[in-house]
This record gives C-alpha cells, sequence and structure tokens, in this order.
C-alpha cells in the first residue's frame, strides 16, 4: 500500500537511504521483498520533503516512522489535491471501508494543521479544519492524547529560501498518521551533554542514521575500529546493539579524563549496556584471530577439482552441527542471493536456497561423498554463507581522514620514511617500551578497512563509514572505494565546507573473503609499507582543504573574489 | 576484558603462524553484572572456539563449563546461564595476553589489552 513519508528538510541525502535500510530491517526474512517503490506527488521536486513509499503494511510503516531519525511522520493519505474543492472531491471518494474505522465513536481525534515553507496563522488553521465538516467524524477531540492524528498539509509558494526550485503548484495533502520519528532522543543524546568528548566526536543525529544503516538491533555485534571516546557506538547501543571499539589511541580507550569520564562512562550516563570489548589495536595490523574455517568449504565447492580443498573441506565437516543451519535458513533473502548467484551462476534469483542446494549436491556428487555427508557440507556451507565463524554483524565508522585528525600506524615515522634503518628493541627495554607510530594515509586506511570488513562480517553484514571528496570535482560518484566482497547500496553526502564533504557509505557483504582476495591484500600492504610516501602526498586532504584560495591571494582582497556558495545543496538544486 | 574479546584475538606478530589462542595472565579478574541477553548468547555461540573459550575460562577460575558442547544445548537454560557468566561477566582487569609461540607479553591494564606491536614486530 502507497504511504505519504513527510521528511523533515534536512540532511536531504540521507532521507530515503534510512527508510530503506528501516525496511530491511523490519522486513528482513519476509517474503516477495526485495527494494523499495518511490513515487512523487505532482509537481514535486525529488528534494521535497514529501515522498509516497509503497510499504507492505502499516506495521511495517509504523515500526519504520517510529525508529527513523528524519521522518517527520508517514501517513495514509485519504485525499490530495491542488485546492480545498479537489482535495474534498477526493476525500469523499475514498473508499468508506478505510475511512469508518478511525471515525466511529468513542474513539478521539486531532486534526494537525502543517505546511511546508510558511506560516499559516491559527486563525487560517481553525478555518481549514472546519471545511472538514464533510467527514463523518463521530468520536470526540482530544488534542492532548488522541487515538487518531490526522493530519492537513500543505505546499504553497514558498519562494527559494529553501534552495528548491519554484513549486509549480500547490498541493494540500489529508490523512491519517501512521508513525512519526521520536526525535525527542536527539537532545537527550547531544553531544554537549555528553561527558566524555573529543575532537571528532560524531554529532548525535549522525551516530543515530549511522546505526540505522548498520541495521543495529537486539542480539548483534557491532564494531568500530576507530572508537575514539565511543560516539558512533553509542547510537548502536541505544538500538539495543552489543558493542566494540579499538583505537590506536591508547589513552582515550584505556584512561579518558579520569574516572567517570571516559568511554565506559559515556554509556553509563545514558544507562546503555557497556561495549563488550575495548582495546587498542591498529587497524593497519588487525590481532584478529583467522576465520578461515568456513571458507575452505566455499573454495571446496568452488573449486570441486581441488583435492587439497576436498580433504580440508572433510575435516570440518566432521566437527560442523547439522541443527544450526535451520535457525538460520529463513534469513536467506535479497542481498545474500546476489552472493549465490556469482558464485553459482545455474541458481536464478528467487529460486532460494533449493536451487543452490541441488548445485551444491551435484558437486559432491562426483566425488561420491557419502548420503550423510551431503547434508553435513551443505549445513556448513549455508550457515559458513550466513557467516557462522565470522564475528561483527556490522562495522560502523569514521576513519580519520588526516582533515581534522590525521591516522596513525604502527611504525615510526623515520621508520616509515626510510630515514632510519629497521631495528631491534633491546630485550631489558621491552616490558615498557612505546612502540612508535607514523602517519596512515586515507588510501591505506580504507583499503584496510575494507579488507578488515570482508574478513571479519557475516554474510549479509553491513559497513557503514564516512569517506571524504572535494568539492571540485562534482561528479563524486564514480571514486568510492570498492571491494569485491561488497556491494554499495547508498550513498548520503553532507557538505562540509565549501572545499569538501563527507558521503556515508552503506556496503553489504555479498561474496566470501576468498585466498585470492587475502593474496591481492597482502600485496597491497607491502605496496603501501614500500611506497610510505608516494602514498601519503597522493591522499593529502589536508591542504586541499585548508591551502589558501589561489584567486584570492592573487587579488590580496578576499572580499572582491568571493562569491557566496549556498549552504544548501540537494544533488539536484 | 571479556573472554568474548580473548576468543576473537590472537598474535599478529610478524612471521607468527599460530597465534591463537593467547595465553592468559591473570592478576586481577572482576565480575560485572551484565543483563541477560539470550538472542545475542545465540548469535555467539557458533562464532566461539570452543576450547579455547573453555581453557580461558578456567585460567580465570571459572571451571563450570562443559568441556565438549553441541549447539543443542543453546535449549538449556542452565547452560546459556553459565555461558553468559563466563562470555560477559568475568573481566581480566589487570594481567597480560601471552603469544603462544614467541611469548611477547600484550599487556591488559583497567580493563584494556594493548595490542600494538613494537617496531621489529611488524
Amino acid at each position: 500500500m502507497w504511504y505519504l513519508c513527510m521528511f523533515f528538510h534536512r540532511l536531504l541525502d540521507y532521507r530515503k537511504a534510512e527508510v530503506e535500510s528501516l525496511a530491511q530491517l523490519f522486513l528482513d526474512g519476509k517474503d516477495n521483498w526485495s527494494s523499495l517503490e518511490w513515487r512523487l506527488p505532482l509537481h514535486h521536486h525529488p528534494d521535497s520533503p514529501f515522498h509516497y513509499v509503497n510499504l507492505p503494511s502499516e506495521d511495517i510503516a509504523r515500526n519504520i516512522a517510529n525508529r527513523s531519525i528524519l521522518v517527520k511522520g508517514i501517513y495514509e493519505i485519504w485525499g490530495e489535491g491542488s485546492s480545498y474543492e479537489e482535495l474534498e472531491e477526493c476525500i469523499r471518494s475514498y473508499p468508506d471501508e478505510r475511512k469508518l474505522p478511525y471515525l466511529e465513536p468513542g474513539t478521539t481525534f486531532k486534526i494537525t494543521v502543517d505546511s511546508f515553507g510558511k506560516v499559516i496563522s491559527f486563525q487560517d488553521q481553525n478555518d481549514r479544519i472546519k471545511r472538514f465538516t464533510y467527514i463523518p467524524f463521530k468520536g470526540q477531540v482530544n488534542l492532548k492524547n488522541p487515538d487518531h492524528k490526522f493530519w492537513v498539509m500543505e505546499t504553497d509558494d514558498y519562494g527559494s529560501s529553501n534552495g528548491l526550485p519554484p513549486v509549480e503548484g500547490r498541493r494540500i495533502f489529508f490523512g491519517r498518521e501512521v508513525g512519526g520519528a521520536n526525535r525527542s532522543l536527539l537532545p537527550t543524546y547531544q553531544l554537549k551533554s555528553r561527558n566524555y568528548l573529543g575532537p571528532t566526536a560524531m554529532d548525535a543525529e549522525m551516530a543515530f542514521l549511522m546505526a540505522n544503516q548498520a541495521l543495529a538491533t537486539p542480539g548483534k555485534l557491532v564494531y568500530d575500529p576507530f572508537v575514539g571516546t565511543g560516539s558512533i557506538l553509542v547510537a548502536a547501543a541505544h538500538f539495543g546493539a552489543m558493542t566494540m571499539g579499538a583505537d590506536i589511541d591508547i589513552r582515550v580507550v584505556r584512561d579518558g579524563r579520569g574516572p567517570d569520564c571516559n568511554v565506559w562512562s559515556n554509556f553509563k550516563q545514558y544507562g546503555l549496556p557497556m561495549p563488550v570489548g575495548l582495546l587498542r589495536a591498529d587497524n593497519n595490523l588487525p590481532p584478529w584471530r583467522p576465520g578461515l574455517k568456513e571458507s575452505v568449504l566455499i573454495l571446496f565447492l568452488v573449486n570441486p577439482d581441488s583435492r587439497l580443498y576436498a580433504r580440508e573441506a572433510d575435516k570440518i565437516i566432521r566437527c560442523l552441527d547439522v541443527a544450526v543451519l535451520l535457525g538460520h535458513l529463513k534469513k536467506l533473502r535479497g542481498e545474500m542471493l546476489v552472493g549465490f548467484e556469482s558464485q553459482f551462476p545455474g541458481s536464478a534469483r528467487g529460486v532460494d536456497t533449493t536451487g543452490v542446494l541441488l548445485k551444491s549436491h551435484a558437486i559432491l556428487s562426483q566425488f561420491g561423498v557419502h548420503a550423510k555427508v551431503h547434508e553435513h557440507v551443505l549445513n556448513g556451507l549455508l550457515s559458513s554463507w550466513l557467516g557462522l565463524g565470522k564475528v561483527f554483524d556490522a562495522i560502523i565508522c569514521d576513519p580519520p581522514y588526516g582533515v581534522r585528525a590525521g591516522g596513525r600506524k604502527s611504525g615510526g615515522r623515520k621508520l616509515l620514511k626510510g630515514t632510519v634503518d629497521p631495528y631491534t628493541v633491546p630485550d631489558d627495554k621491552r616490558t615498557d617500551h612505546i612502540p612508535s607510530t607514523g602517519a596512515y594515509s586515507l588510501v591505506e586506511c580504507v583499503h584496510d578497512l575494507l579488507d578488515l570488513a570482508a574478513r571479519m562480517l557475516i554474510m549479509g553484514g553491513r559497513l557503514v563509514f564516512f569517506y571524504p571528496v572535494l568539492r571540485e570535482d562534482d561528479n563524486v560518484e564514480n571514486h568510492f572505494p570498492e571491494h569485491p566482497c561488497f556491494k554499495l547500496i547508498a550513498t548520503s553526502e553532507q557538505i562540509l565546507s565549501s572545499r569538501y564533504s563527507r558521503v556515508l557509505l552503506t556496503m553489504v557483504k555479498i561474496s566470501p573473503y576468498t585466498e585470492e582476495i587475502a593474496e591481492a591484500a597482502r600485496i597491497k600492504h607491502i605496496d603501501f609499507r614500500e611506497n610510505h610516501l608516494k602514498w601519503l602526498e597522493d591522499g593529502n586532504l589536508h591542504s586541499a582543504v585548508f591551502s589558501p584560495d589561489p584567486q584570492l591571494t592573487a587579488t590580496g582582497d578576499s572580499k572582491l573574489g568571493k562569491e557566496p556558495k549556498p549552504k544548501y545543496r540537494g544533488k539536484y538544486v | 576484558m571479556r573472554l568474548l574479546t580473548h576468543n576473537m584475538l590472537s598474535s599478529n606478530i610478524k612471521g607468527v603462524s599460530n597465534g591463537f589462542p593467547l595465553r592468559i595472565e591473570v592478576e586481577k579478574v572482576v565480575e560485572k553484572q551484565v543483563d541477560f541477553n539470550a538472542d545475542f548468547l545465540r548469535n555467539m555461540f557458533p562464532k566461539i572456539e570452543w576450547k579455547a573459550f573453555v581453557d580461558a575460562a578456567k585460567t580465570v577460575g571459572y571451571a563450570e563449563l562443559p568441556e565438549e558442547v553441541e549447539s543443542s544445548a543453546l535449549e538449556s537454560e542452565e547452560f546459556l546461564n553459565k555461558f553468559h557468566h563466563a562470555l560477559l561477566e568475568l573481566h581480566l582487569e589487570e594481567g597480560a595476553l601471552v603469544c603462544p609461540e614467541t611469548g611477547r607479553r600484550f599487556p591488559v591494564s583497567k580493563g584494556i589489552p594493548n595490542m600494538l606491536l613494537h617496531e621489529d614486530e611488524v
């Protein structure tokens, strides 16, 4: 059914992505669901706050709206028109069986008049409400806590102050509210009330949006490899996820600013469960144990000719448990199927797991493997696709881009530059030795992040992170990092200054981490190490963002050459 | 540091081929109450290397876990409680994690393991 979704007029690029992610969250595992349909109201611009969205049920719509940050409301529209006369006609023809249940005696209701881009006086609001006498309201008015909320929403000529193109025609909507965002949690979590803050703590609203993109929910484990003061994990923990964080700076994770001013206290402050783990680690050399246990099975099934894999797979099969599979099978939908397809081209979309099972059976039969083992292998295959053995359900982070904070990695500055030769730390100084760190280029940082995510995320798990782009090259779409294990599903830009923006990238793991990918990553790792200086200069955003404008310095008068840049920029304006 | 974290960590010193599991040196272990969340436990269970987990729990003084376990055990509330306690409520507050191959100590202080490598280990 089509619902009208009205957004808050902010962070325009993030609005639909959030609703789509939440739809994924609430619809996961339900049949016949692939992606959301959107439609614009008549004469509306894509950046308008009004969008129609097709959702399978009112419960889903309510869940999405209530969990979201940017949805002002989702409404079942009873009528819309360019004038109140047209609206009346439309509402009258809306089927009674959809209307009457909400108009019954004994219920309470309220009508709110809202507008976009203009102010309607109290008197005018009342006049508008009085026009609706043709709707047979039988219930009582209750302004404080009504059972049913009705909304009249108008868009009119609002000039160009909000950056949108001029309105082509007035549009009025009348509808019943299904749900709306609970933005009251933003003042609670706002940074100025936070005990422990760092210079790059993530804004609360943005952190919640990131947690929504990552589908944070109870039972999941979410990891932030650049945890800092924990500002992103706080949002994930609010939605019930278990959290884990690492940082290369031991002062932040271990000490903070005192016993009641550290990462732990930020969670305590809001009564949230503490992170399950905090550690000091370098994302360049992550200390996680290899989870290769399951990928051998995949390799075996993808390369059935390899005797080595067959032997290894057989060892694993013996340790696997049949029962593990069943509970997880039902989750196998949508994005994961894309992964299946690429490995098993024979299984078309929508064939679900049966196709894969048959194909796998065929492969196994070539070996004449015992029927009982089949079952085990298939269980193992599916559970490994689903990421058992992989640890994290999502990785959310704001990597250091070298603009406000620069990244660091193991290996001293001079060591990385090659000005000193590699040395050995003397045995007597090992105990309290403080290892030195050197600059970490953005390119390498993002490469390491993708590699880590590919290794550690479950299938279908999400990687959500910010990526900076310079605004000079306006076509930012094609420059995002890529990885064979991931599919990019959302990009949302936030302008930070006239020079640069950051884009929130949401990626889904669709393909397993194979030995080929691991080997490519290892070679790349060595390249970064050997050409440290080159990479550091190539990806240097700091100078691009902070160097003086050559035009301004040439004229000598900063006011003359300055063109006011719009603070607002939508994708299409 | 909880045993969950321990179960995921390994020594990544250059040249070390099997850095898992890290041996635990205990100076101080504390217990902190954590809300019970069965969904999370079921989600984590298949990700745990059970033998390393049981050994680690013994090292920090908890010997109630079964040596071998199948996923059907997740139906038992008694097992879940033990699993929950060992996984989330026992904290290594002070001590060290020791690389099984090289004997290198990764110190744990204020509950935070310091996994950063020295210059000659990367």
